[in-house]
């Protein structure tokens, strides 16, 4: 009994660390989504964040200025999307595939010419990466029974960008349901005529929203490559910036389902490095592409209808046209 | 009445490509009055008021506001200038409450809860001076279009509009909701405010306006006294040349039934009873006519009888054949292989794809037929001979069948659909919203051609918001409300008494 609660624990403990990227890019990707503007480029905006991340802090041996470097990047890479799909109104989809593409590419190829270790950034040197904190009293309480293990192992012991994740909930149900930019935004996205006859400018407010986005990925990226580990690794995201948009779906757009959405592919990760190689009574083993899988076999069901129905907002992938041609 | 000029326009020009818009546009409207602005549709009433809001630039010309020189670049600057404007398509965020729409954009602080106190009490005043209620905390989506236009109006008032813009206000209410409008718009009057009201109905600038200028392809034609002019006069200018006002027509000889609908039962996607227990006749040789105000239930009815949409329970006879519409999945094929035509209300959704060529267009829904089909390929030669054909017996305009129908007015599009269906000799013909965003020209002609089908001893069941087209054409006037219907009148009956029904309150009069 005492074992399986320690197992929970531990299986919980991680589902935290997986889910932390998610949840970044999915908030992300909410922003983005809210105002109108369809965003497939979470994946590559997340990659090109964890190769800034990583070759600056790197080079600089700061954690702080890695994070920094990997917003850049994301930002920049997000402008590029704003420019094709809010300036010239072009199709999101593409642009959003495109960028996705050029970050692949565009990291390995920097990777190897930089560092010449076949596209990953060399391990980093103390300071460049952020460490676990350690919540205070957290080893005082180690060893009461229950709660003892939950506080000690499932809330202290991340490192601060997990904080920032989950911090980053309320704050953005706040400033969506609570803020005069929020209600802009959500505006824009549901009939950006009606903002723009409002005499607010629906251009600077897409802008804003992928702006956001750029920065929550830009987090979501840096965390791969200088949290979770030490250093960047060719093609790290390894699809987390589409599990994030599933999860955003799965969501239905909202900020505190996000969370639970992220939780549980995140959960079903955790079970899946968990159960890796082990069998299970009565089933035997379950390959692990079975648990990999489930994040999108639960999305198309929802899709599906079964679980209610996912509403994006109205105007999302659409260009705003303001002249008729 | 004072005489300075609440907005005067001189010179304004506006071209969309090869399209000239607005031609040399001089305008002058005096405060405190309410102005009309009349014309056709594409005549370019709605360019120039866009203009005016700051929505499109001019090209050329200038804008005067109480007398000074202005430029308005952007909606933005239109509200500072003190101009409202209620869009024909509601500018609204249908998922937000009333509260949220109107503060939109002038939410007073960055935290939503700075402003909406302030905002409440405002609204609240605004009810009270203008006759405005609407709950500000309903969801606007779920409101009746009548009080999301209310929506419209108090936004603009809550931003300080002095010049309030209608764009054809009128279009989706009953008639009571109208005269309620007028009632406000006659309010705004009298507190001082300027109303420009964009219309094509002669019916509203005869009864609300001061004065009225007329639009014709572009260009201001005329600026009379409304007191000083007629209808007849207006429709001269409007289409240049004299039309006629009436529908001619000899009574009707109804024969045998055609159509034959028993106990439809409908329930749309969110599982709403939308058409409930609709049984009714059509006979050969009549037009029956259904009013209602757009939304209970006439959409769904032309929808399901036209197999596009799946009934919970309803048996029809068409020309001899019965077939219970449960039973089948919905299948318009069959349905029009039995003789039905079907002109849907909405022909931008249903009745074309816009990218299509004229052609492609015109055999639509019967591209499978014998005659079009050449083995496996489509006989484009035969084709276009008979879109030809048709383009001639139409007058569709510009008579090109290669053209996309995008690049067709509204009337001339209605054309293209009306043709395809009726060419194909149907004998029961559903037609819904024949004329919405047709111009007065195209609008006799399509009258015209219903009423000579139905002299060849056709059945047609016309659905229409208008109820003035329901009086002139049909030869029996059913009532819809809520989904059910309410009541049969003949044509002549009293409009006030049709708005009546229309309006769900048959039960005071009857």
């Amino acid at each position: 009994m005492f074992e399986n609660f320690q197992t929970l624990i531990l299986i919980l403990d991680s589902t935290v660390r997986l889910s932390t990227p998610l949840l970044l890019a999915c908030l992300a990707g909410l922003y983005s989504e809210r105002s109108g503007i369809v965003d497939i480029g979470l994946e590559g905006k997340m990659l090109g964040a964890a190769f800034g991340a990583g070759a600056i802090a790197y080079l600089t041996g700061n954690a702080w200025l890695g994070l920094l470097g990997g917003i850049g990047v994301a930002i920049l890479l997000a402008l590029l999307h704003g420019y094709a799909s809010i300036t010239n109104r072009g199709n999101q989809i593409v642009s959003g595939v495109a960028i996705n593409f050029l970050a692949i590419g565009l990291t390995a190829l920097l990777g190897q010419s930089w560092f010449h270790q076949g596209g990953r950034t060399p391990p980093l040197p103390k300071g460049g990466r952020f460490q676990d904190i350690v919540l205070p009293g957290a080893e005082a309480v180690k060893d009461v029974p229950f709660l003892g293990p939950i506080y000690y192992e499932l809330l202290s012991g991340h490192n601060i960008l997990v904080y920032v994740a989950f911090a980053a909930v309320p704050l953005t149900w706040w400033v969506l349901f609570r803020t005069r930019f929020g209600l802009r935004l959500r505006a824009v996205g549901e009939n950006p005529a009606a903002v723009d006859t409002a005499g607010i400018s629906v251009i600077l407010l897409r802008y804003r929203a992928v702006i956001i986005c750029g920065i929550l990925t830009g987090i979501a990226g840096s965390y791969l490559s200088i949290a979770q580990s030490s250093g960047f690794i060719k093609d790290m995201t390894a699809g987390k910036g589409y599990i994030a948009l599933a999860a955003l779906i799965f969501a239905k757009w909202k900020p505190v389902n996000a969370m639970f959405a992220c939780l549980l592919f995140g959960f079903l990760d955790a079970i899946a490095i968990r159960l890796q190689g082990q069998a299970l009574p009565l089933i035997g083993e379950v390959p692990v592409q079975f648990f990999q899988a489930l994040p999108y076999i639960l999305t198309v069901i929802l899709l599906a209808g079964f679980i209610g129905k996912a509403i994006p907002p109205k105007a999302s992938g659409v260009p705003y046209l303001k002249e008729r041609t | 009445m004072t005489e300075t000029a609440a907005i005067e326009l001189r010179g304004v020009n506006k071209s969309f490509g090869a399209v000239h818009a607005n031609k040399d546009i001089d305008l002058l409207v005096k405060k405190g009055t309410i102005h009309g602005i009349i014309g056709e549709n594409g005549a370019g009433k709605s360019t120039l008021m866009s203009i005016l809001y700051g929505f499109y630039q001019a090209d050329s010309g200038s804008i005067h506001v109480d007398g000074v020189e202005v430029k308005i670049s952007d909606s933005r600057q239109a509200i500072g200038l003190g101009i409202g404007m209620v869009h024909q398509h509601f500018m609204l965020v249908e998922s937000f409450t009333v509260l949220e729409n109107v503060i939109l954009g002038a939410e007073g602080g960055a935290r939503l809860a700075d402003g909406t106190q302030r905002a409440r009490e405002e609204l609240y005043r605004l009810e009270q001076d203008y006759e405005l209620k609407v709950d500000p905390d309903a969801i606007v989506g779920e409101l009746a279009v009548g009080l999301q236009q209310r929506v419209e109006i108090l936004k603009a008032l809550f931003r300080g509009a002095e010049i309030l813009i209608l764009d054809e206000p009128t279009g989706v209410l009953t008639p009571s909701e109208a005269d309620h409008l007028f009632k406000i718009l006659n309010v705004l009057k009298d507190q001082g405010k300027t109303v420009l009201l964009i219309t094509h109905k002669l019916r509203e600038i005869m009864a609300i306006t001061d004065e009225v200028s007329v639009m014709r392809r572009g260009e201001m034609v005329a600026t009379r006294k409304t007191a000083d002019t007629s209808m007849s006069e207006l429709a001269e200018l409007m289409v240049g040349r004299s039309v006629l006002l009436e529908v001619e027509k000899t009574p009707a000889q109804p024969k045998q039934t055609v159509l034959d609908v028993q106990n439809l039962r409908v329930t749309d996607s969110r599982g709403v009873r939308v058409v409930k227990d609709v049984s009714l006749q059509v006979k050969a040789g009549e037009i029956v006519g259904i009013a209602g105000v757009s939304g209970n239930g006439q959409s769904e009815l032309l929808e399901t009888l036209a197999g596009i949409r799946k009934a919970d329970h309803g048996i029809i006879t068409l020309a001899g054949n019965t077939l219970d519409l449960t039973k089948v999945s919905p299948d318009p094929a069959e349905i029009r292989g039995m003789g039905l035509g079907h002109v849907p209300e909405d022909r931008h959704r249903m009745g074309l794809i816009n990218s299509f060529s004229e052609y492609e267009n015109a055999i639509l829904g019967y591209h499978q037929s014998e005659q079009y089909s050449n083995g496996w390929l489509l006989d484009r030669s035969a084709i276009k001979q008979e879109a030809r054909d048709a383009i001639e017996k139409y007058d569709i305009r510009p008579p090109n069948p290669d053209l996309k129908t995008a690049n067709f007015s509204g009337g001339n599009q209605q054309k293209i659909v009306l043709a395809r269906e009726i060419e194909r000799d149907p004998e029961v013909l559903l037609v819904g919203q024949p004329t919405r965003g047709v111009d007065i020209g195209a609008i006799e002609f399509i009258h015209k051609r219903l009423i000579e089908l139905r002299d060849q001893g056709k059945g047609i069941l016309l659905v229409s918001v208008e109820l003035d087209e329901i009086r002139s054409l049909a030869d029996r006037i059913i009532v819809m409300f809520d989904g059910a219907i309410v009541g049969e009148r003949e044509p002549g009956a009293d409009e006030t008494e049709l708005g009546l029904l229309m309006a769900g309150v048959e039960g005071e009069r009857a």
